[in-house]
């Protein structure tokens, strides 16, 4: 069963002592994310350089400690890259977490692949990508998300997530 | 999993056989992957016994055609086959008559049905209606679109710290303008039985209609409807070991009467024409369309199957299990029980500091352990209580002492995975 891997050392880890957690004073991009269904919520701060590199990145919330440890590896991943490349890995990560995929595929995930684990189990899937989208919201200049919503560009639907 | 005899293990109630409780629900044999399985997740759906599996096999077998239609031997069997379901039911509330039980899809189609045929038509623009923080979901959003039609007003009855409703409280809510109770038997995201029986004589001390959601109460106790005098009650088969898609309202005859109809369609009419239709009286009023009749079949089974236990037995075997499990649970440092009602059911809805109710109940999983994390459709209860999710462990009597030792060793490992 793939969930046993899934609570691994660096997950918990990440959710023991998350990385770039916490407010950004000179942000100029941020973005709320919610999950209804659970409360979970975060928000992201980024300041996000004229040539549109991710100087700095933070986040903070109330989650589980599959969306905090994903938050966290996340911000230690994107930062000092270009949007492009963050809007890549966000694509690249949710088509993993979704099936389509493979960890063995050609990406830029690196470690994030410790994440695959969660497809086996639907309703934590959202647990995993509500960083990745708030961060493609606060990238595109959206103040909030939730995991919800129709119009919502993450919005993985019934059928799909599995 | 060795099973343990109850009554060592308990305050010493003369118990029934548990483990040969436990043979008549295939599904409790289940292993999820090599884990044998421990379903605690009661109070969202119950499992079901053979027997009941067998009545509706036997139905769709032997027995079926469409109801209240056809000369024909078929449809003759069916439709006292589920009108021998209405009488069972009838008889497991105490009800006065058959006609007062009305099958609905359950009891969010139960309570919407009230909402409808009974608010729109009684309860109008400067009227109230008491609800309280205990409620489900269900027994608030149906009220809530009400109040959007027509400016109904909705107050509510808070809770102690404890989870219990405050009496006082409730009493003072009332007022000239007040058309309607609608409260919850018991709370299912956190236990507590409430003092229906006071609740409804201080209301008909006012003139006001009451309607229970015994969705979680009906399971778990003797319900008599005409002892409580209730104007409404309302529960569904699949947390009664019966399956999905059934339920019933129970309405008193006379208010039942002079509700509108919910859905228009075939069976509740007299007769249609294009100036005029005449409805059906009760209960087919309010059944219009093709029941799920296999369905309400394997309700009455599974009220047979309850009653051959008996309703108190199952109730004080189950108290056994909550208290235990509460002793135990108590005895784990980091663990905060939410709601702690002198009166409860056996659900127990908790907290594990600095772990997150989904990482519990993925954990739980992985031990094959079933239990139910989030809000559990009552989010002004977890609102109250200031917590976003619980994790809940719900009890049924078949449910062993043994599982309840297999839950806490679980939480006991989740705690060790996020030391």
């Amino acid at each position: 069963m793939i969930t046993k891997s899934l609570y691994q050392e660096v997950i918990l880890d990440h959710n023991r002592n998350p990385r770039n957690y916490g407010s950004l004073d000179n942000a100029n991009r941020s973005a709320e994310g919610h999950n209804p269904l659970c409360g979970d919520h975060l928000n992201i701060k980024i300041n996000l350089s004229e040539n549109l590199i991710i100087d700095s990145i933070t986040f903070q919330g109330e989650s589980c400690a599959i969306c905090k440890a994903s938050a966290s590896m996340m911000t230690a991943n994107v930062k000092g890259k270009t949007q492009a490349d963050a809007e890549t890995m966000i694509k690249e990560f949710r088509d993993m977490t979704v099936g389509k995929l493979e960890p063995d595929d050609d990406h830029h995930l690196g470690r994030l692949t410790v994440f695959v684990g969660v497809r086996d189990l639907p309703t934590r899937v959202k647990c995993a990508i509500l960083p990745w989208h708030t961060l493609q919201a606060a990238l595109n200049s959206v103040t909030t998300i939730s995991t919800e919503a129709d119009d919502d560009p993450m919005h993985v639907s019934i059928g799909n997530a599995s | 999993m060795t099973p343990i005899e109850p009554s060592l293990r308990s305050s010493g109630t003369s118990m029934f056989n548990v483990e040969q409780i436990r043979s008549d629900f295939p599904i409790l044999k289940l292993k999820i992957d090599d884990k044998q399985l421990v379903y605690l997740d009661n109070a969202a759906s119950s499992q079901m016994p053979t027997v009941v599996m067998d009545r509706m096999l036997r139905y769709q077998t032997m027995e079926h055609a469409n109801i209240n239609r056809a000369v024909h031997y078929l449809s003759e069997t069916a439709t006292a086959e589920y009108e021998k379901s209405r009488h069972k039911l009838k008889n497991f509330i105490n009800a006065n008559e058959d006609r007062e039980v009305i099958f609905t899809s359950g009891t969010t189609d139960a309570i919407n049905l009230v909402a409808h045929g009974y608010g729109r038509k009684f309860i109008s623009s400067g009227d109230e209606i008491i609800l309280t923080v205990l409620e489900h979901h269900s027994n608030i959003v149906p009220w809530q679109m009400l109040a959007e039609e027509n400016g109904v007003k909705i107050r509510v009855v808070p809770i102690n710290d404890a989870g219990e409703l405050l009496i006082d409280e409730y009493k003072k809510l009332f007022n000239k303008n007040t058309k309607l109770v609608g409260v919850t038997h018991v709370s299912n995201a956190i236990g507590t039985i409430n003092p229906i029986k006071e609740m409804i004589e201080f209301a008909h001390t006012h003139g006001v209609p009451v309607l229970v959601d015994g969705a979680q109460a009906a399971p778990h106790m003797k319900i008599d409807v005409q002892e409580l005098d209730c104007d409404f009650y309302t529960f569904s088969a699949h947390k009664l070991c019966g399956p999905t898609g059934i339920g019933i309202l129970y309405g008193k005859a006379n208010q039942l009467n002079r509700m509108n109809p919910f859905k228009g369609g075939g069976d509740m009419i007299t007769s249609v024409t294009f100036e005029k239709t005449i409805y059906n009286t009760i209960p087919h009023k309010f059944e219009a369309g093709t029941p799920p009749i296999a369905a309400a079949i394997g309700f009455g089974a599974a009220i047979d199957y309850l009653s051959s236990i008996d309703l108190s037995t199952i109730e004080a075997y189950e108290q056994s299990l909550i208290n235990y499990a509460t002793e135990q649970i108590n005895n784990i440092p980091g663990i905060r029980i939410i709601g702690s009602a002198a009166e409860k059911v056996a659900v127990l809805s908790f907290s594990v500091d600095g772990v997150h109710p989904h990482d519990i109940g993925t954990l739980l999983n992985q031990e094959g352990i079933a239990v139910r994390t989030g809000h559990h459709c009552a989010q002004p209860v977890m609102q109250r209580f200031k917590v976003p999710a619980t994790t809940r462990a719900s009890f049924s009597f078949y449910n062993s002492m043994a599982e309840i030792d297999a839950l806490i060793a679980g939480i006991q490992k989740v705690q060790k995975v996020f030391l």
